[in-house]
């Protein structure tokens, strides 16, 4: 039995967690005064051979992306952190920087040190401005304790970090599309190449790491490659955090080591709502095909999610129980993307206005067993043909729920209608019964 | 390019649909696939602007080292590599499936309103949809909608429900023109192209966007509706608005020009053109124009006459006297030297100019010594190492020099330098460095270019002062007149020192091959005069040894020479061809009607002295070129010039060919600069590119767009006078005054510039000058 495994979220019960005595009281900024005595090379291998992935969703490795900046290039260098999380479900970087927002900055530190970056951005969700408040006092303490700004720690190391508050865009947390964004024009994604790594923020050498994998970095650094690998799968290396949420008795962060399965986390959770069932889950966010109650032991790591249909992505556990009608899940997300897709491409802009459609007639039990074929042939002309991964993701759902549960797509069907009480899957009507 | 060059660009050889194609590297795959006939469907792809991969209609699949990509990828985004195998929808069914599946998304949201639309017929949309696409749409669900058509400037309308947001008319506003004016904005399927909201889409170039829109989307106010595309003829054609020598296809229905785009031409235009070479054709189909011949009664009215009663009276009122011949700077490469010849051998004279602008006699010394027959091109605007404006305003002058070097700015940061008073919005798209004094010019190299408009000539000096500039530092030099005509005119000779072919008339073997070509026994040697002479020769008392009694004068505007040009004619025997009533013709004796551009053939040579040749576009125009009626009028006179057709007279021109002596001599002068004195500035101007032309006359929807007429101060001299941004002045000089809102820009404290021939502010003809000093109060 796996069992949890708090690294990040250790102090988060603590009053003062945010705070920079809060966060010093643990040894905060030990590791990035650690770094500054290291050659940044030696630096960005330790990150490489500690096999740390992004945990943004795709999981590359960070430390390779570090090594992808050229070096001695004469150019300006620079690190932009994405904190725009805004995939349905994903909610581990917003209570990371709530409760924790030194982890980040002294993270920061670090890599810009190892990728030679004297400047450094986060690119913060725009919505969530308690987050921005607490991360900017955070900066402030940071620069006024002397761990940002003029030669850092005495070593000769200079660091500006700027806080950007996004303005609401789901696409910005497309790498390239936030690039566009902080640089003030609308978010839409660019042609790559070329990468970031050659011309990124301002045409300049950029890493563009997620908040939680650049926040991953101090431990390493403090206590080192065999305590991180000692941690996850062969390929999956360390801890993660995993957002839980839906269906569920005690939803929140569960901070264990990649490879855990569903059924473990529910059972340290708490399981499911009282008195339901699992009926599907997502294990990345609702860009993820869904799993189902057959997958309770798959391995949420990189590979195991992977082989079973699925992916990682972001760790976003929603849970729904039998209470929910998987078209109109399907639906709902549908909405979404169709309301965040930024209108660059085709088959993104127009196939999300018409998956949408199609789903409300559906759900409304109009159409024909010929209609999942259509649906299903649009999805097929929509994934893989779009400019980024964000229309892949919005069939994701779609697929899978017509793998899983095609019959009652047809049960709509037959039954003029939906079969479910939409009532039933809300939290106030477990108060109710 | 040299065969060293080409030696340097690697080349790669793919595999496409089965067949090898070579190309050099960083070639798209979509355009080798080009080079073996394979069309690949798409939108947003253009050759000229930069990949977008938006549109997703180009998805080809692809395998580079037996690599396959797993999904299919954008063929406009992608360049070739070495061992690269590609499958376009001929080949692979995911491909073939997957830009169905994109043509079928691309049509959910577009309206079916082809049969109504300006496009239906020439539509990429339709086309692709047909070749590319499925027989019939499963969509049932509901179509966005949106207001149609919005104007997004007044010759632009816009319908964005059958935009297929491929961003064509963005990138080319942002890459091409630098006028990034309209944008795309809202996200998803709200997406759509606008503008600022209070900034309409003034851009001198907006109707290549209209002509680049893959569908229906933009379109022109002045062609919305007006025809289908299978009711009209279209024919190659030449702009004939400016030397900047713009390739052109006009599209006629019936007799009638309905729209004119621009035409393909790599080294010169490449596929653009600016709005007034689009838009301004309206002065075609004027009511003003001259419809017959006419001939002034014994009751001082014009009268229509027969065409042989016509020549009759014309050549009636010029024999045996003293005349000149003013060209005006419109004529073809035909006409002109149709006049040339004519003012030779039927008239024996010598007085002949094109230029109906201000000029000089220095600069009748530049053209002879230093224009005629210059080589300078495009292609070293493309290579060179700093551009030099001197009395031009390439994007108000010249608007395709313009395009050409903003692209070598963007690309490649190229230094451009300009005598301007102030940084007009063309200068400060071109970056360029203002300088007060051509002294002030530095760095240049053989590999500048050095270019010098007309308006130099007003400068005392200032044209041998670039002469001397260019030779010290071996630039090469462009002489880029603003008017289309001009480049040919001097090469036919139609200007008082020079035969045709560049040929010097103080060159005794100049003169003997010309006369051995024209098969005539003499050459008229007294040397001949200016415009400005020649006017003020008509205005003499008869029985003054220098007088002239007549003139014969072809599409001009005296009020474009000076302010008493029009009186100076008002005494003598006028014969003019034209194709409008003008001020010219209301004092006419004899009034020819001529043909217009698209009602002839012809030849304009651009400023680089290219050749474009056009052919007649209105076939059964019943209007006649200039040279045709001039022949006509030299046998009536006993004088034949033998050139009773465009093509006889392109036979002799090619015939003649170019003078390889040396040319004369360039009779330099000091450049002495002015300051003003006591309270008066330096008058400044220069013509915008939209503004009162005759030929922009009739086309209200191009001057919608033109740049408001105002005069430009600098901050301090607006302090003295008390004014402040939009205030007005009053610009006096002793013949009158105009009235302008006063903009603050960067520039010295004794300059004040204004638009030359804009609404409100005609500078000619209200001020008498052109560069002078006037006295600025607030008005």
């Amino acid at each position: 039995m796996t069992k949890l495994s708090p690294v990040l979220s250790a102090n988060w019960d603590e009053k003062d967690s945010f705070t920079i005595e809060g966060y010093k009281r643990h040894g905060g900024y030990k590791a990035a005064a650690t770094a500054l005595g290291m050659e940044p090379d030696a630096v960005i291998q330790m990150i490489k051979d500690s096999g740390l992935r992004g945990r943004g969703g795709a999981g590359f490795p960070t430390g390779s992306k570090w090594g992808f900046i050229p070096q001695g290039d004469n150019k300006d260098h620079y690190l932009v952190v994405n904190a725009d999380e805004s995939e349905p479900g994903t909610c581990k970087d917003m209570p990371l920087l709530l409760a924790n927002p030194h982890v980040l900055v002294e993270g920061i530190i670090i890599a810009s040190y190892a990728i030679r970056a004297n400047h450094a951005f986060i690119y913060l969700r725009g919505e969530v401005v308690h987050v921005y408040r607490r991360l900017l006092q955070a900066i402030e303490d940071a620069y006024a304790a002397g761990h940002l700004g003029k030669n850092i720690g005495g070593k000769g190391f200079d660091l500006e970090l700027t806080l950007h508050a996004g303005a609401g865009a789901y696409i910005c947390g497309e790498e390239t599309a936030l690039l566009d964004s902080l640089e003030g024009f609308r978010g839409q994604p660019r042609l790559r190449p070329p990468f970031p790594a050659i011309a990124g923020l301002y045409a300049k050498p950029t890493v563009v790491n997620n908040v939680e994998s650049i926040a991953s970095v101090p431990a390493i650094i403090n206590n080192g490659l065999e305590w991180f690998q000692a941690m996850g799968t062969e390929k999956s290396k360390g801890f993660t955090l995993y957002s839980l949420s839906g269906h569920v008795e005690n939803p929140g962060q569960f901070e264990a080591p990649l490879g855990i399965t569903l059924r473990e986390i529910l059972e340290l959770s708490g399981g499911i709502r009282k008195g339901h069932q699992l009926k599907f889950w997502t294990p990345g966010g609702s860009s993820t095909p869904i799993f189902t109650a057959e997958h309770l032991d798959v391995p949420l790591d990189y590979e195991g999610v992977s082989a079973a249909g699925s992916m990682l992505g972001t760790k976003a556990l929603q849970i729904f129980d039998e209470t929910t009608c998987v078209v109109r899940a399907a639906l709902r997300w549908s909405e979404f993307y169709k309301h965040e897709s930024c209108g660059k491409c085709t088959p993104c802009r127009e196939g999300t206005w018409w998956l949408v459609q199609m789903l409300h007639d559906l759900e409304a039990g109009k159409g024909t067993e010929a209609d999942l074929e259509k649906l299903l042939d649009l999805c097929d002309n929509i994934a893989g043909r779009s400019f980024c991964a964000l229309a892949d993701g919005a069939v994701a759902p779609i697929i899978s729920s017509l793998k899983y549960f095609r019959d009652e797509y047809l049960e709509h069907q037959r039954n003029g209608g939906c079969p479910f009480d939409p009532v039933a899957s809300t939290n106030f009507a477990a108060v109710n019964s | 390019m040299t065969p060293e060059q080409l030696t340097e660009v690697e080349m790669i050889t793919v595999v496409i649909d089965g067949f090898e194609v070579t190309v050099p590297k960083g070639t798209l795959v979509i355009r080798a696939a080009e080079k073996l006939g394979i069309q690949i469907p798409r939108f947003c792809d253009h050759p000229l602007l930069s990949p977008a991969g938006a549109c997703r209609q180009c998805l080809v699949d692809i395998e580079i080292n037996g690599r396959a990509f797993p999904k299919p990828q954008a063929s406009c985004t992608i360049p070739v590599e070495n061992n690269m195998i590609v499958k376009t929808q001929l080949t692979s069914p995911v491909a073939d499936k997957a830009q169905k599946g994109i043509m079928e998304l691309l049509l959910i949201n577009h309206p079916l309103d082809c049969p109504v639309c300006d496009k239906g017929g020439e539509c990429p949309l339709q086309n692709q949809a047909m070749s590319n696409g499925r027989p019939e749409s499963r969509y049932e669900g509901v179509k966005r909608t949106f207001d149609k058509p919005i104007s997004i400037s007044s010759q632009v309308l816009l319908d964005r429900e059958r935009c297929v947001l491929c961003a064509r008319c963005t990138r080319f506003s942002d890459e091409i023109a630098g006028d990034p004016f309209i944008t795309l904005n809202e996200r998803g399927a709200l997406q759509q192209v606008g503008i600022y909201e209070s900034d309409p889409f003034e851009s001198y170039y907006s109707g290549n966007t209209v002509q680049i829109c893959p569908v229906g989307a933009l379109t022109g106010a002045s062609y919305r509706f007006r025809a289908r595309p299978f009711d009209l003829v279209s024919v190659d054609s030449a702009c004939e608005h400016c030397a900047s020598g713009c390739a052109m296809r006009t599209d006629i229905r019936r007799g009638k020009t309905l729209r004119r785009l621009a035409g393909e031409d790599a080294s010169v235009n490449e596929e653009w053109n600016c709005d007034k070479g689009r838009w301004a054709f309206k002065y075609l189909s004027s009511r003003e124009r001259v419809a017959t011949p006419m001939i002034r009664g014994a009751d001082g009215e014009l009268h229509e006459a027969s065409w042989p009663e016509a020549i009759a009276a014309a050549a009636a009122g010029l024999k045996g006297k003293r005349a000149g011949v003013l060209v005006g700077g419109r004529a073809t490469l035909e006409d002109a030297y149709g006049y040339s010849k004519f003012a030779r051998v039927a008239l024996g004279t010598n007085d002949i100019d094109f230029r109906s602008r201000p000029h000089s006699a220095e600069e009748t010394s530049f053209l002879a010594s230093v224009a005629v027959n210059a080589t300078t091109t495009y292609k070293d605007i493309d290579k060179a190492d700093q551009v030099v404006l001197l009395g031009f305003e390439p994007e108000d002058e010249s608007p395709i020099v313009f395009l050409r070097i903003f692209k070598q700015v963007k690309k490649r940061g190229l230094v451009v330098t300009s005598d301007a008073p102030f940084a007009s919005r063309g200068s400060t798209k071109l970056k360029a460095k203002l300088i007060t004094s051509i002294s002030d010019v530095t760095g240049l190299t053989e590999k500048s270019v050095v270019i010098v408009g007309e308006r130099l000539s007003e400068t005392a000096g200032a044209l041998s002062a670039a002469v001397e500039l260019v030779n010290k530092s071996g630039a090469k030099l462009a002489w880029i007149p603003r008017r289309a005509g001009e480049r040919g005119a001097l090469e036919a000779g139609a200007i008082a020192n020079l035969l045709p072919g560049g040929r010097p008339i103080s060159e005794t073997s100049a003169r003997v091959d010309i006369q051995t070509a024209w098969s005539v026994p003499a050459l008229p040697i007294t040397p001949g005069r200016t415009t400005n002479e020649i006017l003020e020769a008509l205005n003499l008392v008869s029985d003054d040894v220098s007088a002239l009694d007549a003139v014969v004068i072809g599409g001009l505007d005296p009020a474009d020479i000076s302010s008493q040009a029009l009186s100076q004619l008002l005494n003598s025997f006028v014969v003019s061809l034209e194709i409008s009533h003008s001020s010219v013709t209301a004092i006419a004796d004899v009034v020819l009607p001529v043909a217009a551009v698209v009602e002839k053939s012809g030849t304009f040579l651009d400023w680089e002295g290219r050749s474009r040749a056009f052919d007649k576009g209105i076939t059964d125009a019943l209007t006649r070129s200039d040279v045709r009626i001039l022949s006509m009028i030299a046998d009536e006179l006993g004088a034949p010039i033998e050139l009773p057709t465009v093509s006889a007279t392109r036979r002799e021109i090619a015939a003649v060919g170019k003078w390889d002596g040396a040319k004369a001599e360039f009779t330099k002068i000091t450049l002495t600069s002015k300051s003003p004195t006591g309270d008066k500035l330096n008058l400044s101007s220069w013509r915008q590119l939209l503004d009162l032309g005759s030929l922009q006359l009739g086309e209200a929807n191009l001057a919608g767009t033109s740049r408001k007429a105002a005069a430009h101060i600098s901050s301090s001299r607006a302090e003295k006078l008390g004014v402040t941004y939009g205030q007005e002045v009053r610009i006096s000089s002793e013949l009158g005054s105009i009235k302008l809102p006063v903009v603050i820009s960067q520039m010295s404290d004794d300059t004040i510039w204004v638009p030359r021939n804009s609404q409100g502010s005609q500078v000619i003809a209200s001020l008498g000058f052109v560069s002078g000093q006037v006295t600025v109060v607030k008005a």
